[in-house]
């Protein structure tokens, strides 16, 4: 989802966009500030003033590690960012297996994995991209008929950032380990949201960008596992064993490594009280407002998320509206990203167009409360009912019958 | 998020004749569901006049769709049917103070409403042929469909042909990788390769002279002369001209005169006079129209005006 209705901070609004970014928490602020100014040393450098800043990228690097589950700390290498670690993790894939021309992942991506890979069609790479039922699941048959000797790398989503559908990565990768393919997982909306212990799993790369922990936007991480082919993507100095050049952004990555610890700390919360938020606003709406439903797997979901589909009615319209309150949140319709289509993952799940554009994600984090979800509540059914007065679809106090007939504009 | 004029978002939080009107005598139904908008408007239309005397409308839409319906809606009422034929999507667009570029379907839809309003009321068949395809170029809000048949319709090779005729790729260049893939999609086609190695060198600013020797008032301004002079040739092989008024500071301001006035590029023609001067004398330079000479303080510009460009 590329527009979003976003506010300041979450003192003059309410902000239901986690899964778009996060507020930096102010304890990671407070553990960066000295790495701008005193410790501003080149890790790199024969003096203290590198050295102490050598020490506190070791300390981050731990915090992810114990974050993630990761069994050895230099499995951990910095980037700039989640599109950053998705398009090294491919790409090394392709390059250390020059003789694999294939891959394999799902309609559903994000971007960064979507449209690497077809550009990478353009240069003759077959890419097979697994379909989804209705409610967002994989088939995982079809994965298994795909895993050869041709395949490079698999890159499976841990969680979908429209929906929070979680796909079955675990036992993916070990499906990919079986036939001998490399498997990537972009989990930069799983990490900090779900408990991971990678030395457990199968996973050969993971990708996780800082942004959607409370840690800083412009910094991420791949997890690279011990032994796993590697071709980096920038070369040139040293820096992260030679994985990825480019002196360290280390500021920032003191931030990450903050958030990591925090979000280990909160994880338990997370799956309580954040989950129980996000349930009471859905249950809210859902018994409020008259022909809308969820979107997605609601059994398998991250907790903080849930993707409404208001019929009839557009998705940017309903945003304005919500603007206009204070409340910022994001939709899958056409409008908010200026493209043709509305968002390429409730196509996938064959929503109807009139269901797709009213599409809206509410995300929460752990800086959300009681009193902000009753507003929510609250303000949603006016804003539905003043949009579908406007709508062709909807006549006195319910759709017009057999919508799709009734209002058949030509070239549609 | 859109940077929306007020205007766009006053007719959005308050649409005005929203819904269908009661004794309508003619409806337009239009858009695309797969893009999200869609739009019927109604309308009364006095049988002895033909003037509308009501209009109506109600829209799937985001809030552009529903600001254009509203605006349109307001535009047409009290207009004999073949006046508000006359109403362009620039109308439209003016009326709100300009749509991102975007956007501009968005009131293309409205006018295509409206002809199949009119249609129906004279009991004719209304055929659209319109097709959108992705926006390409965002400067000049230019689609796939429109760059793919013009490079066919004129059998073009280069990036700087396609900017020539549609505009497309002529302002920030960041969808040059987009037009060359059209390009090269066509001439696949006629069994020809498309060549990168025709593209015309990226600009590269030498330092300027003035930058170097230090200039006295009167010698800048005869430079900035200069260079407007040398600039008329080119505007004047278009019908139009443009003269120099004042020089206050950093502001010059021009009269522009003949075909440029109307132009729908005029504030892309001016954006060229200053990139010149700035380029000529080593200084940043803004060009304004001498119109706002009197008026105070310079006001934002308008977003770039698109017009005819949208197809429609
Ligand atoms: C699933 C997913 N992958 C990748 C990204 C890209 O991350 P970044 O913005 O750090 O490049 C995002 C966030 O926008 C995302 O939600
Ligand atoms: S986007 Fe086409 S020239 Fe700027």
């Amino acid at each position: 989802m590329t527009a979003h209705m976003t506010m300041g901070t979450t003192m003059d609004g309410i902000y239901l966009d986690n899964n778009a970014t996060t507020r930096v928490d102010d304890e990671v602020v407070t553990a960066m500030l000295p790495y701008f100014t005193e410790q501003f040393g080149n890790p790199s450098s024969m003096h203290q003033f590198g050295n102490r800043v050598g020490h506190a990228l070791k300390t981050a690097r731990g915090q992810i590690q114990e974050l993630i589950g990761a069994a050895h700390d230099s499995e951990i290498i910095f980037t700039s960012c989640g599109t950053e670690s998705d398009s090294t993790a491919i790409l090394s894939a392709l390059r250390a297996q020059p003789n694999r021309r294939e891959i394999i992942t799902t309609n559903v991506e994000h971007p960064a994995v979507l449209a690497l890979c077809e550009h990478l069609e353009k240069d003759g790479y077959i890419v097979h991209y697994l379909k989804v039922d209705m409610k967002g699941r994989l088939d995982l048959r079809e994965y298994q008929a795909l895993l050869s000797d041709k395949v490079a790398i698999a890159s499976i989503m841990w969680a979908n950032n429209e929906t929070g559908t979680l796909f079955p990565v675990k036992k993916m990768a070990e499906m990919a380990f079986d036939a001998g393919v490399m498997f990537h997982t972009d989990a930069v909306q799983a990490v900090g949201k779900v408990p991971i212990d990678l030395k457990r799993t199968a996973i050969s790369m993971l990708s996780i960008s800082g942004h959607k922990l409370h840690a800083p936007k412009g910094i991420g991480v791949l997890y690279l596992r011990r032994g796993v082919r590697f071709r980096p993507m920038l070369r040139g100095g040293h820096q992260e064993r030679g994985r990825r050049a480019g002196t360290e952004n280390s500021a920032f990555i003191v931030g990450l490594g903050k958030a990591a610890e925090l979000a280990l700390q909160h994880m338990e919360e997370e799956q309580t009280r954040v989950r129980d938020l996000r349930d009471r606003l859905e249950e809210g709406i859902l018994s409020a407002v008259p022909h809308c439903f969820v979107t997605g797997d609601p059994d398998h979901r991250l907790p903080n998320t849930c993707n409404i589909a208001f019929e009839f009615i557009e998705g940017e319209a309903i945003l304005m509206l919500m603007n206009k309150l204070g409340i910022a949140a994001s939709s899958g319709s056409a409008c908010t990203s200026g493209s043709l289509e509305p968002s390429h993952v409730m196509r996938a799940m064959d929503i109807p167009y009139t269901a797709a554009h009213g599409s809206i994600r509410f995300s929460l984090s752990r800086h959300n409360t009681e009193a902000e979800i009753d507003r929510v509540i609250e303000a949603i059914p006016p804003i539905v009912a003043q949009l579908r007065k406007l709508s062709p679809y909807w006549g006195a106090d319910g759709p017009v019958e057999n919508p799709e007939a009734a209002f058949a504009p030509a070239y549609s | 998020m859109w940077d929306y004029s007020e205007t766009v978002k006053e007719h959005f939080y308050n649409p005005r004749n929203a819904g269908a009107i009661d004794g309508a005598n003619a409806t337009g139904d239009v858009g695309s569901l797969s893009c999200g908008d869609a739009l019927r408007l109604t309308l009364k239309v006095n049988p002895d006049t033909e003037v509308i005397e009501d209009a109506g409308f109600q829209t799937f839409g985001c809030g552009s769709a529903i600001a254009s319906s509203s605006a349109l809606t307001e535009i047409i009422k009290g207009m004999t049917l073949e006046e508000a034929l006359k109403v362009s999507n620039q109308d439209i667009a003016d009326y709100l103070d300009g749509l991102p570029p975007e956007k501009m379907h968005c009131s293309v839809m409205g006018r295509e409403a409206l002809q199949a309003a009119v249609a129906d009321y004279k009991g004719e068949e209304w055929k659209d042929d319109h097709e959108e395809g992705a926006l390409i170029c965002k400067c000049f809000a230019v689609d796939a469909v429109l760059i793919e048949e013009t490079v066919r319709a004129n059998g073009l090779t280069t990036v700087e042909e396609v900017a020539h005729y549609t505009k497309a790729g002529g302002g920030c260049a960041s969808c040059h990788e987009g037009i060359e893939e059209i390009l090269a999609k066509v001439l696949a086609e006629a069994g020809a390769t498309f060549d990168p190695e025709a593209a015309p060198k990226p600009v590269v600013e030498a330092t300027p002279a003035a930058l170097v020797a230090g200039m006295t008032g009167v010698q800048r301004i005869k430079k900035i002369d200069e260079v407007i002079e040398s600039l008329r040739p080119m505007l004047q092989a278009d019908a139009g001209d443009v003269e120099l008024v004042e020089v206050m500071e950093d502001k010059v301001y021009v009269n522009m005169k003949g075909a440029c006035i109307n132009c729908q590029l005029a504030s892309v023609t001016l954006n060229g006079i200053q990139e010149k001067l700035v380029e000529e004398l080593g200084e940043f330079i803004r060009v304004i129209p001498a119109s706002q000479l009197a008026k105070g303080p310079a006001k934002k510009p308008a977003m770039v005006p698109l017009g005819e460009l949208v197809q429609s």
